[in-house]
């Protein structure tokens, strides 16, 4: 099985050096398919080691050491069990899914085998993320996934504001960061060791306060990289990489990497339950809060990144709460259909020419049949509507709070459904019905290559039947490591009021959107005037907050540094130094004007001024040790 | 009276400063020489005084290391000095500038 293990981590790796090895060149399609049959490779992996573990085993290796230093031994060890073989065929199915879709997406960019590099590269750094088996290597592929996401935004680095992007996510990662190391430097002063099993064995032996410290500091590192609230506002910018980059990191699998690790140091959470509250508590603000803005944005990837951040807000709240294993459901379904969603929107920007205001697109659904269908399945998932993947992962999530009886994050979250309901629809709607506002613009728009249509398929699939189909076995496979709480609400009637009454909720969420965007578009400007309109369109203005608050000044600081104290006094500290040895070279070269004669009165004079050091030091450190006497 | 450590020592300080302002105030190469000899002789007077004083044959020693050192050099010396005075016919101080910086 060890041989499946090291197929699965290090295929993508060599996908990744070998289209490397053309980054310079224009297009080789080659690259892009043999990095992909190298992804598929790993998939394939994937699944015999999923088969294995269903049957019971797990399997952990150390590949070598790493680092031994005294009492710190850290290898380099390899861990698949119920949570990560999880993670490694949602990571391997999604990025296999969008390889395969981005020969097509990237069949005319300049970049398209550096693309398949960095994109290898993503998925490498993410399965020793995922598959680590202690938090050391999980951090390097923490700062792997950050160092690809970077590189993967500014992928059209001539834009000004793909590189902004790309910088904004990668500081703002890397603040979250420290916390986290912090976090990890806590667990091993304190413990001794950075192995899961050691860490987790023992983490209920440490003193109250200082587990809670571990958790919150590793949280905040999940929040930078889970694009939590205060630190969300990477993620929409991130929208400027290309779209399946897009889909991939910024939907399925990166941005859950903080809700694989709450889920993967549960049993350090499991010993906090008043920080597993606040986790919940900002999931459930974050999910809302995301939501809102997702409701009047007028760019289509950006409406989808805010639904990724308001699900991400989900999955923290089941984490919270402690339902580890609905967490991960909810991350897993959720891969699944909001990477559909995002290669849809990819298909609908390439047909658009790269247009993102659905309010300039429409009617798309004559031309754009299979696109049509597939985003329309997603956003029916993503609503969670029965019998699809939604429904069981994110309605479960409703239940875990209800039955924990936490009614106001049951109240937020079922509010919350009802706004991704709305949002998503409008998006459908304003996408592919109502008149072709595109025509205006002189837009024809076109099918996207068929092969790119069937590469999505899986996930089409995945999308209507993971919830139905998977969840019974995932639970019980899952349950072997992760607790298992089951959240049934005793009472049926209530139950059923419940379930039959968020469906009804979600469904007049988009029978309204449909309605108010599926035939005409009326601008409203007395409500888009409005302060809550302006409110929301503007991001509840924190990025200009932010912009005020930290950047300004920081670059008032970083104005004042160079030029009062780098020009005036290190440069000045410098250039003087160089000047005084500069002039007493001037001064004194006369010296050597070549007589012998002078030269040798120069001798005696040396002579004598080292014959009075000597004797003055001779002098002054006798009376000293005399006088130490 | 007597003649001490003192005295020889007082005689060596005396030879080097001569040694030392004919090295400066020379302007003749072979003058040069001379006053080399006698820089190297003062110091080998102090040696040997010093060694006969303290019963202690390494100062001795080194003074006729020194010596032979000084004959050794003074032959290498001359015949260069010889050379140059074939080539320009002049031993004059002033006049050897090529070393200009």
């Amino acid at each position: 099985m060890e041989v499946y293990l090291y197929i699965a981590l290090f295929a993508p790796l060599v996908g990744s050096l070998f289209a490397g090895l053309f980054g310079a060149y224009p297009k080789m399609l080659f690259t892009g398919v043999i990095a992909s049959g190298l992804l598929f490779a790993s998939f394939v992996s994937s699944a015999i080691l999923l088969n294995y573990v269903l049957a019971g085993h797990t399997v952990h290796v150390e590949m070598m050491t790493w680092i031994a230093a005294g009492d710190l031994y850290i290898p380099f060890g390899f861990v698949v069990d119920q949570v990560s073989v999880t993670m490694m065929m949602v990571v391997s199915v999604v990025s296999t899914v969008v390889h395969v879709y981005s020969i097509g997406y990237m069949a005319h960019d300049k970049g398209f085998n550096r693309f398949f590099s960095y994109l290898s590269a993503f998925v490498f750094s993410m399965m020793v993320l995922v598959m680590s088996d202690n938090f050391l290597g999980l951090f390097i592929g923490w700062e792997g996934v950050g160092l690809c996401s970077w590189l993967l935004i500014g992928f059209w680095y001539h834009k000004e504001s793909a590189t902004w992007a790309a910088n904004e996510a990668f500081i703002m990662n890397r603040i979250a960061d420290l916390a986290m190391l912090i976090g990890i430097f806590m667990m091993y002063w304190n413990l001794g060791s950075l192995q899961y099993d050691v860490v987790f064995a023992n983490v209920a032996t440490l003193p109250m306060h200082i587990i809670t410290w571990i958790g919150i500091f590793l949280f905040i590192g999940a929040m930078g990289k889970s694009a939590q609230f205060p630190l969300h506002t990477w993620l929409a910018d991130a929208m400027e990489g290309p779209t399946p980059v897009s889909a991939l990191i910024h939907a399925a699998t990166m941005v859950t990497a903080g809700v694989y690790l709450v889920v993967r140091a549960n049993p350090i959470y499991s010993e906090i339950p008043d920080v597993g509250n606040a986790i919940a508590s900002l999931g459930a603000f974050v999910a809302m809060f995301a939501a809102t803005m997702a409701l009047v944005n007028r760019d289509m990837k950006r409406i989808i990144a805010y639904s990724t951040l308001s699900q991400l807000g989900y999955m923290f709240v089941a984490a919270g709460l402690g339902a580890y294993w609905v967490a991960l459901f909810h991350l897993m379904a959720h891969a699944f259909f909001k990477a559909l969603l995002f290669l849809g929107a990819g298909n609908v920007m390439h047909a658009m020419h790269d247009e993102l205001d659905p309010f300039k697109m429409g009617g798309l659904k004559k031309s754009m049949k299979v696109t049509w269908i597939f985003m329309t399945l997603a956003s029916v998932a993503l609503a969670g509507i029965y019998p699809l993947a939604g429904f069981f992962s994110k309605d479960l999530i409703l239940e875990v709070a209800f039955v924990e009886q936490h009614y106001i994050l049951y109240t937020v979250l079922l509010l919350t459904a009802g706004l991704t309901a709305f949002y998503s629809f409008r998006l459908v709607a304003l996408i592919f019905h109502g008149n072709e506002r595109h025509l205006e613009h002189g837009i024809h728009p076109h099918e996207a290559y068929s092969f790119m249509l069937y590469a999505m398929a899986p996930l089409a699939v995945l999308a209507v039947i993971a919830g139905m189909v998977f969840k019974t076995p995932y639970y019980l496979m899952v349950t072997n490591l992760l607790p298992a709480m089951t959240y049934h609400i005793h009472n049926h009637t209530t139950f059923w009021i419940m379930t039959i009454g968020t469906q009804l909720f979600v469904i007049a969420a988009i029978t309204y959107a449909y309605k108010k965007y599926a035939k005409a578009v009326k601008v409203d400007k007395k409500v888009e005037s409005g302060l809550l309109y302006q409110l929301l369109y503007n991001q509840y203005y924190i990025p200009k907050i932010y912009d005020e608050v930290f950047s300004k000044p920081y670059l008032k600081l970083s104005k004042l540094a160079w030029k009062e104290i780098d020009l005036k006094i290190v440069d000045a500290t410098v250039d003087g130094i160089a000047n005084v040895i500069y002039q007493t070279g001037e001064k004194t070269h006369t010296m050597q004007n070549g007589n012998l004669s002078s030269m040798l009165r120069w001798m005696v004079i040396g002579l004598v001024v080292l014959l009075v050091l000597a004797v003055a030091f001779t002098a002054g450190y006798n009376a000293v040790n005399l006088q130490a006497m | 009276m007597e003649i001490t450590l003192t005295h020889y020592l007082v005689l060596s300080t005396v030879l080097f400063a001569i040694g030392l302002i004919g090295v400066m105030r020379r302007k003749n190469l072979l003058m040069l020489f001379f006053a080399t000899e006698i820089l190297l002789n003062a110091v080998n007077i102090g040696m040997a005084a010093i060694s006969h004083y303290r019963g202690d044959y390494t100062g001795q020693m080194f003074a006729f290391f020194i010596i032979a050192i000084a004959a050794s050099e003074v032959a290498v010396g001359l015949g260069l000095l010889i050379v140059w005075y074939k080539r320009t016919g002049k031993i004059d101080l002033d006049q050897m500038t090529s070393m200009r910086g």
